[in-house]
């Protein structure tokens, strides 16, 4: 079980938590105007990362908040934690890791 | 290829099993071939016999990063059933299952399959209305599946407990031509009979880059063992589907998720049938080696780590505790993981893809080692012919876009 970091609450178990999949992604303003290849793309492609992920966590079990975290796919360690509304931390999200 | 027989068993036996051959050569890479495939799963192995096999493609390679069987083929609980709500997906995993039920005999390699039943359990109101609409949808696309009472469920599987837990079993959907197969032999099988074709098997060849010309056609792939000239290049690579895309420049609506498995010390014969539970989550069988056999949920959030937490898998032994209470007492050997690509409907790609001469089998998600001889057969028809198998031509990638998405809730006994 992965321990979590809620920026809010501090470290707590991920029974605590649920995932929200792959942060960062904006519903489109004109949604009615997009094409149906657009609309699709939104609503179904996700990066599927293998490396460092930038993805949504939501503390329901405690805050009930939402946050995001940089967590890295290929070990689940987790890099970094910022809140929504702030960007990826750039370093950290360029950081090689071997594929 | 030295075929088997049961005369050459009882000779072996005689003489102490000395004098059998390798069943597959070691083969090294070719500078060139008409046909690549990504991944030595069952899958990419079956798809390289049937382009072999049934269209004639002989200078085939199966490209496999680690050993062969060694993904999720040596990772599933080897469930095989075709009782999908939908006829698309009816057809195809029916398909696969006829294929099944004569794939010993057609690749001349035992691969242990044994239909003994696969039950669904209800537990609630709901439970029991979806799986009565699922008996009746399959029964009128001829796909047999049948009702049975609290009662007969008991009858089928004795060490069913159905009154005293905490979400009683209401009936259960049971399809008697389900069962299991020996997922080692499905890999080793299909190797061994693709090699006999002319395939070449080449493991520890990692695929690093796909090649394109200049009208954006595949040209060749970079691997770990050197650059691979071909005009055809399909894919299945299941977790890691996404990873090789990208090498082509393509994304597709998969997600990575890991999917637990664990089994029980060996004991004696004791369970009689496939036994799978949605709605309180397990699915339990028994090896012919004797494991108890057990198949737990997903974790929460994408991974590529073949592993998971401890606390899925020890959801689904509660949940296996609870149906059969006479297994509390036994101690699990061995638990891992696998990385099942998901599909926003649940249902597979098997399809061409934008970038001519690439075509990619993925998204099976949770269940794809039932459907291995169907989704080998069409995608080698799909490779050969450069367009799709009437039984996979639903199952594209342009489904997300147009919306005939093929929903399919049965997919696995996994919630989601």
């Amino acid at each position: 079980m992965l321990l979590i970091e809620c920026p809010y609450c501090g470290e707590r178990p991920e029974l605590e938590f649920v995932y929200g999949g792959q942060a960062h992604i904006a519903r489109p303003q004109n949604a009615p105007d997009l094409s149906a290849q657009a609309w699709s793309d939104y609503l179904y492609q996700r990066d599927n990362t293998k490396g460092i992920h930038a993805e949504r966590w939501r503390h329901t079990h405690g805050c009930g908040r939402f946050f995001n975290a940089l967590r890295d796919t290929t070990t689940d360690h987790f890099i970094a934690i910022y809140k929504v509304g702030e960007a990826a931390p750039a370093a950290l999200k360029t950081r090689k890791v071997a594929l | 290829m030295q075929p088997f027989s049961g005369l050459s068993l009882l000779r072996r036996g005689l003489s102490g099993q000395r004098g059998w051959t390798q069943q597959w050569r070691r083969a090294e890479p070719k500078g060139a071939y008409d046909a690549v495939i990504v991944g030595g799963g069952g899958h990419g192995l079956g798809t390289a016999y049937y382009l072999a096999k049934e269209h004639h493609l002989t200078r085939v390679a199966v490209l496999e990063k680690g050993w062969i069987g060694g993904g999720n083929t040596g990772r599933n609980t080897t469930i095989i059933r075709s009782n999908y709500l939908f006829g698309e997906s009816a057809a195809l995993y029916d398909h696969a299952l006829k294929l099944w039920e004569n794939l010993s005999q057609v690749l001349n390699y035992n691969v242990m399959f044994s239909q003994r039943g696969v039950m669904m359990l209800a537990h609630t109101v709901h439970d029991t209305q979806v799986s009565k609409r699922h008996v009746h949808a399959n029964r009128a696309s001829g796909v047999d599946n049948e009702w049975l009472t609290p009662a007969d469920a008991k009858a089928f599987c004795p060490p069913l407990n159905i009154g005293d837990i905490r979400y009683p079993v209401l009936g259960a959907a049971l399809q008697r031509r389900g069962g299991t197969a020996r997922h080692d032999a499905v890999a080793w099988g299909y190797a061994r009979a693709a090699d006999a074709l002319g395939v070449d098997i080449i493991e520890n060849c990692e695929v690093t880059g796909i090649r394109r010309d200049s009208n954006g056609a595949v040209e060749s792939v970079e691997t770990t063992r050197g650059l691979i000239r071909t005009p055809k290049v399909g894919v299945a690579a299941a977790g890691h589907t996404s990873v090789v895309m990208k090498m082509a420049g393509i994304q597709l609506p998969l997600e990575s998720y890991p999917l637990q498995a664990l089994v029980s010390e060996p004991v004696k014969p004791i369970f009689p049938c496939v036994v799978m539970s949605n709605t309180i989550h397990a699915y339990i069988s028994q090896s012919d080696k004797g494991e108890l056999v057990i198949g737990a949920g997903t974790d929460a959030y994408t991974s590529y780590t073949q592993r998971g937490g401890l606390h899925i898998s020890g959801h689904a032994l509660e949940a296996v505790c609870e149906l059969f209470p006479m297994f509390r007492r036994l101690r699990m050997l061995r638990n891992w993981g696998g990385i099942v690509d998901v599909t926003p409907d649940r249902s597979p790609i098997i399809a061409k893809t934008p970038v001519p001469g690439l075509y990619v089998n993925c998204g099976w998600g949770t269940g794809g080692f039932k459907a291995t001889p169907g989704s080998a057969h069409v995608f080698a028809f799909t490779i050969a012919r450069d367009e799709p198998h009437p039984i996979n031509a639903p199952f594209t990638i342009e489904r997300f876009r147009d919306g005939h998405l093929i929903d399919e809730a049965a997919a696995a006994a996994v919630a989601h």
